[in-house]
């Protein structure tokens, strides 16, 4: 490997890119729907700034709307973040070591879609890579929610919901090519389909719990139906 | 108005603490073979999910156009590679889906 940090950055750059089409939309619709919740400015944006997690913050909204007590809010975020223990786990194993002394600011930047990114460039690990596409992504959503607050609906509604789309698409575009790599990645992606399916039919788990336990389910299956080597490299 | 910013900082901290501290301690521990299998896998079986969660949950008007676009951009990243290029087809398949047939 002999990445110079030059060409990590511009990886990065490269890589986060489709993080500022997806995260600046939503970022909007959330400072717009935030305004209208009767939020601050200054609520809106520390929302976005430290807990910087969208799926939760909509949820605040909700909660605010409906009333709900400090603790039950700070313990329903908890539930639905808790994911994010198993992407940083999973990031951990394979980070550079350059990274050491900045884990803190890696770790708040841990997202479903900078892991995504981050996870599917794994060779590439080291400090400039990833604090290239944690900014981004950290900026679109910081400056997207602002702007939404205080301009309000900008882009018109067909193009925001195709952008935020664009996320999943994100998600596809990283996931299925490594299928071509090695068609073994199929087996534990079939198995989270299958999982979370499974769960979301039953509806046993509520919100939060069914993401982290359709990834320790299906990626514990995954090791027993793959076994234990690693037969990638 | 009142202020949110106590609750905000309880919730900034539960959600910083989970994505913190797994990437502090497992770098100090030696993982044995089926734990480091274990988080080798859940890459695939995360987004393998959010996708999956992501059409489940949509409103049901904008599922045609999640599927086209996970579909195009997916298949398009997997047979050109270039994710920026597959995102943007993905998006602007959606957006048509959205506007003419949605």
């Amino acid at each position: 490997m002999s990445h110079n940090r030059k060409e990590l950055i511009r990886d990065g750059m490269v890589a986060g890119s489709p993080l500022i089409l997806g995260y600046f939309p939503i970022a909007m619709a959330y400072g717009l729907l935030a305004k209208n919740t009767g939020l601050t400015i200054v609520d809106t944006s520390a929302t976005s700034m430290l807990v910087y997690a969208g799926a939760s913050q909509f949820m605040f909204l909700d909660l605010v709307r409906a009333g709900v007590s400090a603790g039950s809010i700070i313990l329903a975020t908890f539930l639905l973040n808790l994911r994010h223990m198993m992407m940083s786990a999973s990031l951990s194993v394979n980070l550079k070591k350059d990274t050491a002394g900045f884990l803190p600011v890696i770790g708040f930047g841990i997202t479903d879609e900078t892991f995504s990114v981050l996870s599917f460039n794994k060779d590439k690990l080291s400090l400039p890579f990833i604090l290239t596409v944690n900014l981004i992504a950290y900026g679109a959503w910081a400056s997207g929610t602002a702007v939404g607050y205080l301009v309000g609906e900008v882009i018109p509604q067909a193009l925001q919901e195709s952008l935020g789309l664009g996320l999943y698409a994100m998600f596809a575009a990283l996931l299925f090519p490594s299928f071509k790599v090695n068609k073994d990645y199929l087996k534990p992606a079939l198995l989270g389909a299958v999982t979370y399916i499974a769960i979301f039919r039953t509806g046993m788990l509520s919100s939060g719990w069914d993401i982290i336990a359709g990834i320790i389910i299906a990626s514990a299956l995954g090791v027993v139906v793959m076994g234990k080597e690693d037969n990638d490299e | 108005m009142n202020s949110y910013l106590p609750v905000i900082f309880g919730m900034a901290l539960v959600t910083y603490l989970p994505r913190l501290l797994p990437l502090m301690l497992l770098q100090k521990l030696k993982l044995r073979p089926s734990m480091m299998r274990f988080l080798q896998l859940v890459p695939y079986t995360s987004l393998s999910i959010l996708i999956v969660r992501g059409i489940l949950t949509s409103d049901p008007d904008m599922v045609p156009a999640a599927i086209a676009g996970i579909g195009v951009a997916g298949a398009l990243a997997y047979w050109k590679g270039n994710l920026v290029l597959s995102v943007l087809s993905g998006i602007a398949v959606s957006f048509l889906v959205i506007t003419y047939i949605g």
